[in-house]
C-alpha cells in the first residue's frame, strides 16, 4: 500500500509551487515519515520558514506553521521554543535564506544549542527570485547574478554548523530518499540544534545555466558523488575532492539552550 | 543623438543607473526590483559598465557597502522593494544624516505579513521620515529621467534619493522611451565630487559621537550639536525642491524633456475638482479625468512628483483655491488614514478659503484598481460635494 502522505498535507493546498525536477517535494516527503517516525503531534509541532522555495513547504503541511521575513526562521524559532519549550519546532529553509540573509541568525541558534532540528534545502542557488548566487553556488558556476562564473568561495553547510555548536549535524541528498526521513527523525529526537543538510537540485535556475541536461542528470550528480561517511574514513584527501559526504557528520551531548535556561531561572527564584 | 527604446521599467532603471557613470552597485534579489540589478551586474561582469558589482548577502549589508562606496569617494547605486527596503531602516537613516548622496530605486511592494509580491506605496511610505528624498515615477521616460536628475540632487544637496516606481505596473511592463546619448548623460550627471570623501591625506572621523549641545572639533571650530545637525539636514531638504527645479530647467534645456518636476498638472486650468495621487495612479486618473472633462465637469490630475520633501508651498498653490480635492493613494498610516492625504490637509489648514477634501485608499496588496471603480469613486464624491474622511475603495470581504 502506498503511503499516505495525504494525511499530513493541508486541504486544498496542492499543487504545489515547486518545478518538475525539484527536490523539495521528495524532502517534504521525507520531513512527513520523519515526523510519523518520532509520532509527533502536528497539533505539538511548529514549522517554520523564511524566504525562498524552501521556505514554501510548512504552508503545505498541517502543522503549527509559521512563514517569517526573509532569513529570520531560525529567530522566530528560536521565540517559539522558547516560549514553548515543550513543542517540537522545526525549521526548513533553503542556503540563501539560512546562510547569507540569515547566516547570523543560523550560527547563533547553533551556539546556543537550542533544541530545533534546522533542514537546509541546499540548491546552491536562489530559486525564487531567478537564479542569482548564494552562498553555496559553486565557485566558477553560473548564475544570474554570476553570468560569467562565480568568483566567490563556498560556505560548507555541516562545517560551519560543526564550528558554531550545533551538536548534531547530518548531510544526505535529494536523490537518497530513504536516507532522508532517517536523518531528520534522528534530529527531531537528538535534544539539541540538529542541522540537516540536504543537497539539493534546482534544474530551472542552476541546472539551465550550468550544463545538467536534464533533471536526470541533476539526480546523477547527487547519486554518483554521495560518499558515506564510513566509506569516507578510508579515502584520501584527493579522493574526496568534490564528493557529498552522507550520514551523520557530528553527534555530540551538550546541555541544551531552553533546559540550562529553565534551570537558571530556577536558581534566581532561589528554588 | 538619443535614441528610442521599447523595454522593461527595471530596465529602464538599469539604463539611466549606467548613464549616470555609477562607480559601485551593491544589491541582494527581491521581487519585482531584481531584474534592476540583475541587468547591472551582466554590464559589469561584460565590462561594458567600469562599475564593483557587490552581490551581498542581505539589503542591510547592500546598503551598507553603498554607504562605505559613498564616504569613500565612489558614487554608488542600489535598488529594492517591501521587505528589503525595511531590512534597510537602519542604513537609511544612516544614510541621510550622514548626508552621502546614494541613489536607490525603490520598485513599489506590499509589505509583509502577510506576504505580497504585488505593488502599493507602504514599502516608501512606511520610510518616509528616514531624511531621504523621496520622488515617484509615472512611466518609463519618468524612471530614466529621474534617475538621471537624481543624481545631480542628491550630489548637490548631499542627500540621498529614493526613486519609486510602481512594481509590475511599471518594472515589468514594456514601454517606449527616449535614452540619451552617453556622453550627454556623463555631461549632464557630471563627475562624482564629494568634498567630504574619506581621503588619507586630510583624515576625517566621521559620524563620531555628538553632544545635545555645540563644541569645538579638534582644531578649535565650534561644531553643531546633534539638534543643530538635523536642523541643517531639514533646512537642506527644504532647499533641494529649489536645486530639483534649477536641475530639471537644466535638464529640459538639454534633452528637452521636464518641466514639472514637483508637481505635474494634467487639464487643470479651470479645474474646480482635481485628482492627487502619485506613481502611474496618476497617470491612470487622466483617463478618469477626459470621461468627465467629456460630461462638462471641471476635473484635472496633479501628480505629485515629490513626497519627501513635502512640497507645501507648491501644493498650497496649487490646490487652495479649488472647490474639491480628491486624493487616491496606496499607502496608509495604520490607524489613522492616508499618508498623503494627511499631509495634504495639514498644508492646507493655514489657508483662508480651503478646498473640500477626500482621501482614498486603493490597490493595496495589488488589488486592482478599475479606471471605472476611480470615476465612480469621483463620480460619488462630486455628488456629495463634501469632506471625504478616508474612504477604503474595493474591499471586498
Amino acid at each position: 500500500m502506498a503511503y499516505d502522505y495525504e494525511k499530513s498535507i493541508r486541504p486544498g493546498k496542492l499543487p504545489h509551487i515547486w518545478c518538475p525536477g525539484c527536490g523539495h517535494g521528495i524532502i517534504m516527503k521525507g520531513l512527513i515519515r520523519a515526523m510519523d517516525t518520532c509520532e509527533l503531534d502536528r497539533t505539538q509541532t511548529a514549522i517554520v520558514s523564511g524566504i525562498g522555495c524552501a521556505s514554501r513547504l510548512p504552508g503545505y503541511l498541517d502543522a503549527c506553521t509559521l512563514h517569517t521575513a526573509h532569513g529570520r526562521a531560525a529567530a522566530f524559532a528560536t521565540g517559539v521554543k522558547m516560549a514553548r519549550p515543550d513543542m517540537n519546532v522545526i525549521v526548513v529553509g533553503g542556503d540563501g535564506d539560512g546562510t547569507a540573509i540569515g547566516g547570523n541568525h543560523f550560527i547563533h541558534a547553533c551556539r546556543r544549542n537550542i533544541d530545533l532540528t534546522y533542514i537546509v534545502m541546499n540548491n546552491h542557488i536562489y530559486g525564487m527570485t531567478g537564479g542569482q548566487f548564494s552562498p553555496t553556488t559553486p565557485t566558477g558556476a553560473m548564475a544570474s547574478t554570476t553570468p560569467y562564473g562565480n568568483p566567490d568561495p563556498t560556505f560548507d553547510i555541516s562545517k560551519l554548523a560543526i564550528g558554531a555548536g550545533a551538536t548534531f549535524v547530518a548531510r544526505t541528498t535529494a536523490y537518497h530518499a530513504t536516507q532522508i526521513d532517517k536523518l531528520i527523525a534522528e534530529g527531531i529526537r537528538h535534544k539539541g540544534m540538529a542541522v540537516i543538510e540536504i543537497i539539493d537540485d534546482c534544474p530551472t535556475t542552476y541546472g539551465r545555466r550550468n550544463k545538467f541536461r536534464s533533471v536526470v542528470d541533476m539526480m546523477k550528480r547527487l547519486k554518483d558523488n554521495a560518499v558515506p561517511v564510513a566509506a569516507a574514513s578510508k579515502m584520501s584527501p584527493e579522493q574526496l575532492e568534490g564528493k557529498i559526504l552522507t550520514g551523520v557528520l557530528f553527534k555530540e551531548e551538550r546541555p541544551e539552550y531552553t533546559a540550562t535556561y529553565a534551570e537558571v531561572i530556577k536558581k534566581a527564584q532561589g528554588a | 543623438m538619443s535614441r528610442k527604446l521599447i523595454d522593461s521599467g527595471n530596465n529602464a532603471a538599469a539604463l539611466a543607473a549606467r548613464l549616470a557613470g555609477i562607480d559601485v552597485v551593491a544589491a541582494y534579489p527581491i521581487t519585482p526590483q531584481t531584474p534592476l540589478t540583475e541587468k547591472l551586474s551582466d554590464w559589469v561582469a561584460s565590462g561594458e559598465l567600469d562599475a564593483e558589482y557587490v552581490a551581498v548577502e542581505s539589503e542591510h549589508s547592500a546598503l551598507g557597502v553603498c554607504i562605505g562606496a559613498a564616504a569613500a569617494g565612489a558614487r554608488a547605486f542600489t535598488a529594492t522593494s517591501a521587505n528589503g527596503l525595511l531590512y534597510m531602516s537602519e542604513q537609511l537613516h544612516w544614510a541621510a544624516g550622514a548626508r552621502l548622496p546614494l541613489v536607490m530605486c525603490v520598485v513599489n511592494r506590499g509589505v509583509g505579513a502577510p506576504w505580497s509580491v504585488w505593488n502599493d506605496h507602504q514599502d516608501a511610505m512606511s520610510q518616509r521620515d528616514t531624511g531621504w528624498i523621496q520622488l515617484f515615477c509615472r512611466d518609463h521616460q519618468e524612471i530614466v529621467d529621474t534617475v538621471i536628475k537624481a543624481f545631480r540632487l542628491a550630489e548637490a544637496v548631499h542627500i540621498p534619493v529614493m526613486v519609486n516606481y510602481d512594481g509590475y505596473y511599471l518594472s515589468h511592463t514594456y514601454m517606449p522611451f527616449e535614452l540619451p546619448e552617453e556622453s550627454e548623460a556623463r555631461a549632464f550627471v557630471g563627475p562624482y565630487r564629494y568634498e567630504h570623501a574619506l581621503d588619507p591625506d586630510h583624515p576625517e572621523n566621521l559620524n563620531s559621537v555628538t553632544l545635545p549641545d555645540p563644541r569645538n572639533d579638534s582644531e578649535g571650530n565650534l561644531r553643531g550639536g546633534y539638534m543643530d545637525i538635523r536642523h541643517n539636514l531639514q533646512q537642506e531638504l527644504h532647499r533641494s525642491l529649489d536645486v530639483l527645479e534649477e536641475i530639471d530647467a537644466e535638464f529640459n534645456r538639454t534633452f528637452g524633456r521636464g518641466g514639472a518636476p514637483i508637481l505635474d498638472a494634467y487639464r487643470t486650468e479651470d479645474a474646480v475638482v482635481v485628482l492627487v495621487a502619485m506613481g502611474s495612479l496618476a497617470h491612470q486618473l487622466r483617463v478618469v479625468t477626459d470621461r468627465l472633462r467629456e460630461e462638462g465637469v471641471a476635473v484635472g490630475v496633479m501628480a505629485v512628483q515629490v513626497y519627501r520633501p513635502f512640497p507645501a508651498r507648491q501644493l498650497v498653490e496649487a490646490l487652495a483655491g479649488r472647490g474639491q480635492v480628491l486624493v487616491f493613494e496606496k499607502g496608509l498610516s495604520y490607524g489613522h488614514q492616508g499618508a498623503l492625504f494627511t499631509d495634504l490637509k495639514s498644508v492646507l489648514y493655514a489657508q483662508p478659503e480651503r478646498p473640500k477634501i477626500g482621501g482614498f485608499i486603493v490597490g493595496l496588496g495589488g488589488r486592482v484598481i478599475e479606471t471605472e471603480t476611480l470615476y465612480q469613486q469621483v463620480r460619488e464624491a462630486l455628488d456629495e460635494g463634501d469632506d471625504v474622511a478616508s474612504r477604503w475603495v474595493g474591499v471586498q470581504l
